[in-house]
């Protein structure tokens, strides 16, 4: 059987985490290795992997692919894909190579599975582990069908080390048909950011600091402020429920709150090693953004609470308010 | 541009706050009861229906659902979403659910997409949720767009700016918390909407009324569509069994609980 890792290079030309985690996934994989890198600028990240094994190294670059976008990129992976004619096709699923698998895969005739956790190959057939209904269930699947593309998330695999070496690439020139132009990336300030994947802890704003507290009132300036001077302590990353996005967006609750900080069954499925929850009472839809969260905490009023049911490491049940204001205080 | 055609792909998913639990049915895995759950329309499809209803409004355009799942099921699911906005349906009679294949449904999909009346592709936006709470491969809308020939792709949208000429400009989320922006010539497109920016209508009655009068006959023309899901093979699905001691610290001095979670936090 032929892999191929494919994958797109970022700006400087190297590979981010998540592509070299995928290649950890074909290369584990154990059959014969086949890399194609598309972007603008490819052979730094073929260099940075030369050691890998590859049999073969194939490359689309140039102004046409330095931006993410479906037309471009979806020409650079079909061209790989045709010229290295592996069986198994394996992705990044970044938010750039997940805007094109599919369409790649219909192109090439391929059957395709996203966001794998699990790949491996046992006497003689390859195993895909993903998970369905927004992490409520795993499955473990299998396909005859060949080529097969699949993306892997990151979080995963093991990134192979030391690789470093001179590769040759051999590069193709698709043609780009595409009416789409991308004209930027729109970021938070480095000091307003609080999405951050990279980061060691997630801290999960619950529904509860936009209700009314002790005495009746809401708290919401306090609120926010606890929970941004917490996220500036630690550099954590910020989720929250759809609840309390909801009410943000209506002007209810905590202003720099927006959808993107959603996690669970309508937000993302972040993969960060610790977790604290506060002011969210644990209750499956929620949780269900927590599924990959190594080790959790919660802090909550109520001792009986989703939390409780085998779902954190640790509950404390106290006020989140009072709590988070002294934590702040000693991680300053 | 005036009159796109605006054609929504978005089906039904179990109510997020049931408790699901897999089953190994006659053609593989199924849910437990899964046709005595409650079913919501999958929240990304929602967000992908009121976004294009709101952008109809401003452009004289027309908007489509075309939804593929049980007729019964997606009937009961229609009493509440008809109230939301004005839309036409094109039912597709088959299986919903997490299990089946996505390259089967956007076949199927596409196929409907193509027999709408009076399809000016020219003036085809394809929207849809950028994933589904149920299979959640954020595959389908792509593979439809390949299939109708649509190559102007977008995933992860929060928004769209309609420019008189027909031109748009289109934010899809990337990592970190950032977005792309994008131009785009015009129609035809297809957009995997994120969340948008835009709350979930109220329930108008009169749009309701409306709507039922073609959505009745939709659901009793709807199109058999038997996915087989041939190729997918399952060994397994389960319900992950990892279930955690925890440890419920109570009545403990607000200090002592800070100072355990600074030291966890800084290991």
């Amino acid at each position: 059987m032929k892999v191929l890792f494919l994958a797109h290079t970022e700006e400087g030309g190297g590979l981010g985490k998540a592509a070299l985690e995928a290649l950890g996934a074909a290369k584990g994989l154990g059959f014969e290795l086949v890399v194609g890198l598309y972007g603008a600028e490819v052979q730094a990240g073929a260099d940075a992997i030369a050691g890998c094994g590859a049999a073969k190294f194939l490359g689309v670059a140039g102004a046409d692919f330095a931006t993410a976008r479906y037309g471009s990129d979806a020409s650079a992976c079909e061209a790989i894909a045709k010229a290295a004619g592996a069986d198994l096709i394996v992705m990044p699923a970044t938010a750039r190579a997940s805007r094109v698998a599919a369409g790649v895969a219909l192109r090439l005739g391929a059957a395709v599975d996203t966001r794998l956790t699990g790949l491996e190959a046992a006497e003689g057939k390859v195993v895909a582990t993903r998970w369905f209904y927004r992490q409520r269930m795993v499955g473990r699947i299998e396909r005859d069908a060949r080529p097969w593309l699949v993306t892997v998330d990151s979080g995963c695999f093991e990134a192979p080390s030391d690789m470093k070496g001179a590769a040759s690439v051999e590069m193709l020139s698709p043609a780009v048909a595409t009416r789409t132009v991308v004209t930027g990336v729109k970021s938070p300030a480095a000091d307003a950011q609080t999405i951050r994947p990279e980061a060691k802890m997630l801290l999960v704003a619950g529904a509860g600091w936009g209700k009314s507290q002790a005495g009746g009132m809401k708290r919401l300036d306090e609120a926010s402020q606890l929970i941004l001077s917490l996220i500036g302590a630690t550099k954590c990353s910020l989720g929250s429920s759809k609840s309390l996005v909801d009410q943000s967006g209506e002007g209810g609750a905590l202003p720099f709150l927006t959808h993107m900080h959603q996690v669970g069954q309508t937000g993302s499925t972040p993969r960060h090693q610790k977790g604290l929850a506060t002011c969210c009472h644990g209750e499956e839809p929620h949780v269900v953004g927590w599924r990959f969260i190594t080790e959790r905490r919660a802090i909550n009023l109520d001792a009986s609470c989703g939390w409780a049911q085998g779902k954190a490491d640790v509950l404390y049940v106290a006020d989140a308010f009072a709590v988070v204001k002294a934590l702040v205080e000693l991680l300053k | 541009m005036k009159g796109l055609q605006i054609v929504v792909l978005g089906s039904i998913v179990p109510d997020p706050l049931q408790t699901l639990e897999p089953i190994v049915g006659p053609t593989g895995p199924a849910l437990k009861n899964e046709m005595m759950l409650p079913a919501v329309l999958d929240p990304w499809a929602g967000h992908a229906l009121y976004e294009a209803a709101n952008l109809a409004k401003q452009v004289e355009g027309k908007v489509y659902l075309v939804a593929l799942g049980p007729k019964a099921k997606l009937q009961q699911v229609m009493m509440n979403v008809a109230q939301k906005v004005p839309f036409e349906i094109n039912v597709l009679d088959g299986p919903a659910g997490g299990f089946t294949d996505a390259a089967e449904t956007a076949k199927a999909l596409a196929g409907a997409v193509e027999k709408l009346p009076g399809l000016d592709k020219g003036k085809l936006l394809i929207f849809g949720g950028w994933q589904s709470a149920s299979r959640g491969t954020g595959a389908v809308l792509q593979m439809v767009g390949e299939l109708l020939g649509v190559t102007d792709q977008f995933q992860g949208v929060d928004e769209i700016k309609m420019s008189d000429d027909g031109s748009f400009t289109v934010l899809e989320r990337i990592e970190g918390g950032s977005y792309q922006l994008s131009s785009c010539q015009g129609a035809p497109a297809v957009l995997g909407w994120a969340t948008g920016n835009l709350p979930e209508p109220p329930n108008n009655p009169q749009v309701g009324m409306a709507n039922m009068r073609f959505i009745m006959p939709a659901l009793q023309k709807a199109v058999a569509a038997p996915l087989k899901g041939e190729g997918l093979r399952f060994q397994s699905v389960e319900v992950p069994s990892q279930r955690r001691e925890t440890r419920i610290v109570k009545d403990a001095p607000v200090d002592d609980i800070a100072r355990e979670l600074a030291d966890w936090i800084r290991a």
